[in-house]
């Protein structure tokens, strides 16, 4: 027995050799080809491969924060309106009209008629409410983003009062009192309508089984693998959309993905690094697309924490980074060097303020006159993942640790996991920290309350900063609806924030994508995740 | 033998039980919140004081270890706290691609380690033995990383022969079955998919086979050695390289002991160095799936991804310890 | 290699009969040397502890040096091995980063070898439950993968160079533990400790005359092995972002921030890499002669 089991080891094990023997011969002879873009076959390209670097963490967009989650989403649902192509304008979505009473109280939204649910259901305004009445009643836990609308249901700052159908095609927003960015917040891709039928259908595993309005519609998700999307037929603009299927592939290393582009893997990447572009830009295969920039990166004093509770101090580290060198050496020279919390696209930007120049004698003054001029040690802590606002924060904290050194400040670089981190930063547990934001909404509201008000700590004002002055004009911004008005405000909240310093503003960065030559039409737009039923391939 | 394979397997519920342990004081050790984790940028202090009363945290532990153990004896994994999916239907594709890129790498370095061992003896001391050697030795040296984005660079880089990351052809992807991609293109028929899907195990496979490799090349030529002193071997040689086919299959037989007792310990080293490997390589295996959930702080699949790990290793050496006594009785087992 | 060691450490070893005059470290040292591959293990050994003791006086710029200007450089005249994506020479932080492998390959290994060896002694020489709760929770520890442990233990205390070096010390401790005990069980059993015994000779006395030395030699074998794997290891874990923080210039997390540049900058990767990899094999090399020599029986 022993003899027999040993000769079918021997034979199977020869076996498998010369398969592998024959096998690898093969490939290497064929690997070649890999080199040749087209993959023949169909006459037209209609497939995109999209590389990027996680996986989406749901397919029900505001059942997450998290992005990667949207740039899959935004193509099977639509919203009530929309941004422009490349900004944050408003423009019809699924509405097509809308009517905003004087008070700013009532919101009148005429719906596009004719248009269908990927599983055939109407969309109407029962959908609509629906959809509100299931946000609505749900919980932070259940629905993060719905926050944006001041609560839920439940809560006292919620500002929704009611919703009514006033025909099939017409829905009535009343709300509590005016939220400026009211339009601003439905067209976020969060807000994007699901089919009623098949929420009630799945579930909780609607999160699974996508089902929308928009130009594709879902077919497979391999959790960290892939997820397929087509097109929607049906869809509503007969011209749109113009691809086939859109397949989003999981490459986490932005370098590995680079190589997959260049190796014709896939179509297109985001997360380019900066420091990649000139490779690309010397392919003639491949082009560099540039999202426009709506964010801020920055280095946050905890202003509750020695010695930054002291103002002079603040000012001081302000003047000791030269973020020059920063853009130069990890954004490829494209980024802005920010002088303001909120990046200059956006309305109400205060370009009167004068950035603190790097000026080290300067810094070393400032300290002196803190009673710090021999300096001390401190913690950095520098976030462990890439954002679009710093991909290399690491590296970034680098630069920073060795310009703090020359005022005699020494720091040491820190760093845990991206969600420790967010809770630590939340709770005040940083003496300095790097972080970022990109804008949800592109309003001045969504950058200067959300992270610097006293009324957002615990939530993303992680340097801890309170001023009261600045807080009253913050609420006071909020509420009223003339925008000029409105800027006017927010320009005077830059200024304190300026004096107060309780960030050194980095850089507002441009996150880069990179894509195969023949790639057309592709519109990065500046909350990061952007339809593509316009994409195509030309010849 | 039945004993033996009885009282073998009984001898593993203790560790088990250690396991689950270790794993859950471990979890519990790990600093952070959960409901920060669901939350994310966007959270508020109430949202997540209220998530985390919600998901029984703050509960004593024995009573969350106790709800912990009756949901695994029931199968249950628990959810996911990123995907929201219950982990135990999650797991299944991941633990496919680690054991497709383990079994091929230790098949690579059982083929090629157990014959240049057995050739390495034969012609010992000629300079195929000394380069063997020296390769072996280099090889258990190696960070099996390095070697991996060596091979990137090399291959995939420079030469354009191999796919740098991945499992397929994004554009023609496979579909599964099994998730066993080698076994799925075959049993579909598409050769042409199986020979992308080879091509694009060879790297991340020969990176983490290199260890193994080497290790089972010197512990071969080790008892080779022992066995050409044996009479019948030198006989054998005396009558010419005729013979070596003889010797070799007379070899592969003792080659045997060596290589199970190397799967045995290796498999250890294997599953950790695949972490490595399918970061490296874009290899979407239960190496990554861990990796991520512990940056991303997914407590219930860092908790069940480390206990699938430590049980498939337990698994296989248990499954090794009877192995050996079955090819060889003489084997005494003293546990 | 390490991982051979640890089915084979049940094997006994036999002290040599000293019947001829030569001290036996003269012979041990004899036999060492005739070995050609321990001594260049050796050789390679000694020269990066060598590099690590004098790195800041040969080094040509220091480690944290920030150049921006010189970002990315071939290796010259200038740089040996090029510079990184700070402008940093990477020859001299190859020589420093010799001090950080070396630091966490001997104190990891010194706390496991400490460690494991009390644990060992107590649950060989006291039996019973001490025993077998011992043994229980190494068999335990052994049936994670060990790099695993060691991320999850990181994960714990936090990422940084002394985490690293302390969650790769545990993930050894059981290895010297087996080791130990099961040499303390079998000296146990040689008939003087049992006469010692019988005697009334105190257990310390017995242990540290008697047992303790007598399990020297396989420890330092598989200490030296154990150094190898160490490296590897805390190189993995800076490779993973676990171990060394910046600017440290630690081998593992070199390699690690210029993954990036494989494409542009392929000899940022490539010597640090190849340190690593040299200094592992020194040790390996070295230990196997030491195995030869120390714990012959030991050999495969």
């Amino acid at each position: 027995m022993k003899n027999k089991m040993l000769k079918m080891l021997l034979i199977s094990l020869l076996a498998i050799s010369m398969f592998l023997v024959g096998c690898s011969d093969k490939s290497n002879s064929n690997a070649g080809d890999k080199e040749k873009p087209a993959e023949g076959g169909a006459p037209a390209k209609d497939t995109l491969v999209y590389g990027r670097g996680g996986d989406s963490a749901s397919l029900d967009p505001i059942t997450t924060t998290e992005g990667e989650t949207f740039k899959v989403t935004i193509n099977i649902f639509e919203t009530l309106l929309n941004y422009g192509e490349q900004d944050t304008t408003i423009h019809p979505g699924l509405a097509e009209k809308w009517e905003v009473s004087d008070d700013g109280l009532t919101y009148t939204f005429n719906l596009r008629q004719g248009v269908k649910f990927h599983d055939g259901t109407d969309f109407n305004a029962e959908a609509v409410i629906f959809n509100f009445n299931r946000w609505m009643n749900g919980d932070a836990e259940k629905f993060p983003y719905y926050t944006m609308f001041g609560g839920f249901k439940k809560d006292e700052g919620h500002v929704i009062k009611e919703i009514k159908a006033i025909d099939d095609h017409t829905v009535q927003f009343t709300l509590k009192r005016p939220q400026a960015p009211f339009l601003k917040n439905l067209a976020m891709s969060m807000f994007g309508i699901a089919s009623p039928a098949a929420l009630e259908k799945y579930g909780d595993d609607f999160r699974k089984n996508p089902v929308g309005t928009g130009p594709f519609k879902f077919v497979e998700w391999k959790a960290n693998d892939k997820i397929v999307i087509e097109k929607n037929t049906e869809y509503w603009d007969k011209s749109l959309p113009k691809l086939n299927k859109i397949i989003f592939r999981v490459i986490p290393e932005n370098t590995a993905r680079l190589n997959a582009l260049a190796n014709g893997e896939i179509d297109v990447m985001d997360g380019l690094n900066n420091s990649d572009e000139a490779t690309v830009t010397a392919n003639d295969k491949l082009q560099i697309i540039e999202r426009p920039s709506m964010n801020v990166g920055y280095l946050g004093l905890t202003t509750t924490r020695k010695p930054f509770d002291n103002k002079l101090v603040r000012q001081a580290i302000n003047h000791a980074i030269d973020k020059k060198t920063i853009i130069d050496a990890f954004y490829g020279g494209k980024a802005l060097a920010a002088k303001n919390p909120m990046p200059p696209s956006i309305e109400g930007y205060n370009d009167a303020i004068q950035e603190y120049p790097y000026d080290l004698e300067k810094a070393k003054a400032l300290l002196k006159e803190a009673g710090l001029e021999k300096g001390f040690e401190i913690d950095l802590w520098a976030m462990p993942v890439a954002r679009p606002y710093m991909p290399e924060a690491q590296k970034v904290a680098e630069v920073i640790q060795e310009s703090l050194s020359k005022i005699n400040i020494k720091a040491n670089i820190k760093s845990v996991d991206w969600p420790t981190y967010l809770d630590k930063a939340t709770k005040g547990e940083f003496d300095m920290f790097m972080l970022g934001w990109t804008g949800d909404n592109g309003d001045p509201d969504n950058f200067l309350y959300t992270l610097l008000d006293k009324d957002s700590i615990g939530a993303n004002n992680n340097a801890q900063y309170s001023n009261d002055e600045l807080h009253d004009i913050l609420i006071e911004a909020q509420t009223i609806s003339d925008q000029e008005k409105r800027n006017e405000l927010y320009k005077k909240a830059q200024e304190i924030i300026h004096e107060d310093a309780p960030w050194v503003p980095l850089v507002h960065s441009t996150p880069l994508l990179a894509a195969a030559k023949d790639v057309a039409n592709y519109l990065p737009h500046p909350t990061g995740s952007e339809v593509l039923s316009k994409v195509e391939f030309k010849q | 033998m039945l004993t033996y394979t009885v009282r073998r397997i009984l001898s593993l519920i203790p560790v088990l039980i250690g396991m689950t342990l270790i794993v859950f004081a471990i979890i519990h050790a790990i600093p952070g919140n959960p409901a920060q984790v669901i939350l994310g940028q966007r959270a508020t202090k109430e949202t997540i004081a209220a998530l985390t009363k919600q998901l029984g945290l703050e509960q004593p532990w024995y009573i969350q270890y106790f709800d912990y153990i009756s949901a695994l004896l029931h199968g249950d994994l628990g959810i996911s706290l990123r995907t929201r999916g219950p982990i135990n239907q999650e797991v299944w594709p991941y633990l496919a691609a680690t054991m497709e890129l383990t079994v091929v790498a230790i098949i690579i370095a059982v083929i090629i380690g157990v014959n240049a061992g057995i050739i390495s003896a034969w012609f010992s001391k000629s300079w195929f033995d000394y380069a063997a050697m020296v390769f072996a030795l280099v090889g258990v040296s190696m960070p099996i990383f390095w070697l991996g984005l060596m091979g990137q660079w090399v291959f995939s880089i420079e030469l354009g022969w191999l796919p740098t990351t991945g499992r397929e052809n994004p554009r023609d992807p496979v579909t599964s079955i099994t998730n066993i991609y080698l076994l799925d293109t075959l049993l579909q028929g598409r050769f042409d998919q199986f020979k992308i899907v080879f091509q694009h195990l060879i790297l991340p496979s020969a990176a983490l086979a290199t260890i193994p490799m080497a290790i089972i090349a010197r512990m071969t030529r080790a008892t080779m050695l022992e066995v050409m002193r044996s009479d019948y071997v030198r006989t054998a040689r005396a009558k010419g390289l005729r013979m070596f086919w003889v010797v070799y299959k007379h070899s592969l037989k003792n080659a045997i002991i060596p290589v199970l007792t190397v799967i045995g310990l290796q498999t250890g080293l294997l599953l950790g160095g695949a972490i490595l490997t399918e970061t490296i390589f874009g290899w979407p295996g239960i190496g990554r799936y861990l990796y991520d959930a512990i940056n991303f702080r997914d407590y219930p699949v860092i908790q069940s991804g480390i206990l699938i790990i430590a049980a498939i290793f337990v698994l296989i050496n248990l499954i090794v310890d009877l192995l050996y006594v079955l090819i060889d009785p003489r084997i005494k087992f003293t546990k | 290699m390490a991982e051979l060691a640890k089915n084979t450490a049940d094997i006994q070893t036999t002290i040599p009969a000293e019947e001829k005059f030569i001290p036996p470290w003269k012979e041990a040292w004899r036999s060492f040397y005739k070995n050609r591959l321990a001594v260049i293990g050796l050789a390679i050994v000694i020269f990066f502890i060598i590099i690590a003791i004098i790195a800041p006086w040969i080094a040509p710029y220091g480690f944290k040096e920030q150049v921006m200007s010189e970002r990315m450089q071939a290796p010259s005249s200038k740089h040996w091995f090029g510079t990184d994506d700070f402008g940093r020479d990477i020859f001299s932080r190859v020589l420093y980063g010799a001090r950080i492998s070396l630091w966490v390959g001997f104190f990891s290994v010194l706390g496991s070898v400490v460690v494991g060896t009390f644990l060992g002694i107590v649950a060989g020489y006291y039996g019973r439950w001490v025993d077998t709760i011992i043994s229980r929770m190494f068999d335990i520890m052994l049936a994670f993968p060990s790099i695993l442990l060691a991320i999850a233990v990181v994960a714990i205390l936090g990422p940084s160079l002394q985490n690293a070096l302390i969650a790769i010390a545990v993930i050894n401790v059981p290895n010297f533990g087996r080791l130990v005990r099961s040499k303390v069980l079998s000296v146990k059993q040689e008939e003087y400790i049992m006469s010692a015994r019988a005697i009334g000779m105190k257990d310390s006395r017995i242990l540290f005359r008697h047992i303790l030395p007598n399990s020297i030699s396989p420890v330092i074998v598989q200490a030296t092995l154990a150094i190898a794997t160490a490296i590897i290891e805390a190189a993995a874990l800076g490779f993973l972002g676990l171990g060394a923080q910046p600017p440290t210039p630690e081998w593992g997390k070199m390699l690690a921030d210029s993954k990036n540049y494989i494409t542009n900058a392929p000899w940022t990767l490539f010597f640090p890499g190849m340190a690593i990899m040299l200094t592992v094999l020194g040790f390996n090399l070295m230990g196997d002669g030491l195995r030869d020599v120390l714990d012959p029986k030991m050999k495969n």
